[in-house]
């Protein structure tokens, strides 16, 4: 039986992505360590994209109570508007809406610029410099955006809530001490350890999948740009497929 | 087949000569079904100056891809100072491609990166212990041999292209390499511009005294820059002589060159 083109396309783009994966795990953990790199991309990688997500967290707190409000006075339970709201944004809605902002902001910033690189021969460069280019550029860019990824979910959380507590307030009056404690008292530790664990592997696919697409990247310019366009779609494309794994096994370990 | 004084007898070229620097012998590669080197040879010496000429698409990049190692044959040796490229670990390979400088058909300077790190990156990645001191004086010196010292603060998009040229050339003097691979040197580059780069390729090759393997199809570059040169058809070394002896050879496939 032969399968169609699109499969086979589909199948060969994941294998190569295993391949490209298996890749870094066997280079990362060998010397020579890129420390100096590593950390000029977590400073690129994680407080570029602070403004940005601290931003679109605040605004999705604030519209979420916003909308929530008139639902929960008709079943008159608004007094657990923030218990409602802290849960939704600290086991999903946080999480995976500052990891899609950083799929489109940094997936399609290493997309372009590995892919850059490529093209104008800065990779080969840098390999006849001495350098292995896939420790320089690869393993230190994943690392970063592994690492960087969980920082900026749990600020973007907290200014999320922060969001949320002056949407509570503004058709009603709840102290802050009272909104903190509805918060935090509904939160339990199985609310938190999954949501706060799947975020690295969030950061993770978005790190792998913006540097394959961006190192095998090619025909010139156009290809430099579906790199990172591509990178973008697929690094999103994850983030809910590991979403989705991620309820199911927390649900397998009964920790919902 | 070309004239007797062209034809390639690879085997004799390709002895245990120490005084070559890069010898290469029965060279194969190819991508899927296209067959871009094809029993290929050739021996450089210490100090010569050899020009690839070939189409574009004949395989020319590949060949000096093979030689730096950043292309893996199928088949084949290629010796740089009596060391095999594609057998060698990485560690010595680095350390082999301290010796050996590439200048790229696209520059490929760094664009993050200004002028004096893109010069400093090789120095440092190569580990060669050098005090700050000495690396700004080894910039400069760089800079200086190409006429621009004075664009040591800038980013290469400020540069115009015969600059950006002249500072990837720098970053490749910046290690004294032994020997240096162009690719395409004066492609891209006004005839002035051009000129100037060719001026400076011959000023290095003197100074320095290294060993200078050019790949080019500007004939211009080919005369002005060659001690021999060797004429790549079908990824095979067609013929392998001096400027003034192929000029003035009658086969057709060398002819087409000098037309």
């Amino acid at each position: 039986m032969v399968l169609p083109a699109e499969i086979r396309s589909f199948l060969s783009e994941a294998g190569e992505l295993s391949r490209f994966t298996g890749r870094f795990f066997s280079q990362a953990f060998r010397p020579r360590y890129e420390l100096y790199e590593f950390t000029r991309q977590c400073y690129l990688i994680g407080y570029s994209s602070l403004p940005l997500i601290g931003l679109t967290s605040f605004i999705m707190g604030l519209v979420l109570t916003m909308q929530l409000r008139p639902s929960m006075v008709d079943y008159g339970v608004e007094s657990e508007l923030p218990s409602i709201v802290g849960i939704a944004i600290v086991r999903e809605i946080g999480p995976v809406i500052s990891a899609l902002i950083f799929a489109g902001k940094i997936g399609s910033s290493i997309g372009a610029e590995l892919g850059s690189m490529k093209v104008t021969e800065q990779i080969d460069a840098m390999e006849v410099s001495g350098t292995n280019p896939f420790k320089y550029l690869v393993v230190t860019r994943v690392f970063a955006a592994t690492l960087m990824l969980p920082v900026l979910i749990i600020l973007g959380d907290t200014i999320s809530l922060y969001g949320s507590f002056l949407g509570v307030n503004i058709r009603g009056t709840t102290s802050s001490h009272l909104f903190w404690t509805q918060v935090i008292d509904s939160l339990a530790f199985s609310d938190v350890l999954p949501a706060f664990i799947k975020t690295y592997f969030f950061g993770f696919a978005v790190g792998i999948i913006g540097c394959y697409k961006g190192y095998n990247s090619s025909k010139g310019t156009e290809g430099v740009g579906r790199s990172a366009n591509s990178a973008v779609v697929v690094a999103s494309v994850m983030v809910f497929v590991i979403d989705l794994l991620a309820v199911q096994i927390t649900d397998l370990l009964g920790l919902n | 087949m070309p004239e007797e004084a062209t034809i390639v007898q690879s085997d004799q070229l390709i002895s245990a000569d120490t005084a070559n620097a890069v010898s290469i012998l029965h060279l194969y590669k190819s991508f899927g079904n296209n067959h871009v080197l094809i029993d290929f040879n050739l021996a450089i010496k210490k100090g010569e100056s050899v020009v690839v000429l070939g189409k574009s698409g004949s395989g020319k990049s590949v060949l000096i891809k093979c030689i730096i190692g950043l292309l893996k044959p199928d088949k084949g040796t290629i010796a740089v100072f009596g060391k095999n490229v594609s057998e060698i670990k990485e560690e010595e390979l680095d350390k082999l491609r301290a010796k050996v400088g590439f200048l790229f058909q696209s520059n490929a300077l760094y664009d993050s990166m200004t002028v004096r790190e893109n010069l400093e990156f090789p120095l440092r990645r190569h580990w060669i212990k050098v005090s700050q001191v000495e690396v700004n004086k080894m910039v400069l010196e760089a800079l200086d041999d190409v006429g621009l010292a004075h664009t040591v603060d800038m980013m290469p998009v400020e540069l115009s292209g015969g600059m950006r040229k002249r500072i990837a050339l720098a970053r490749t003097l910046i290690l004294k390499p032994e020997i240096i691979l162009y690719d395409e040197p004066t492609t891209g580059l006004d005839p002035i511009t051009g000129k100037e780069i060719i001026d400076l390729m011959n000023d290095i090759q003197e100074k320095y005294n290294t060993t200078s393997l050019i790949i080019s199809h500007d004939m211009n570059c080919v005369r002005m820059t060659s001690d021999r040169v060797v004429i790549l058809v079908e990824g095979k070394c067609y013929a392998n002589d001096t400027w003034d002896r192929l000029q003035q050879n009658k086969d057709p496939k060398v002819k087409q060159f000098f037309e």
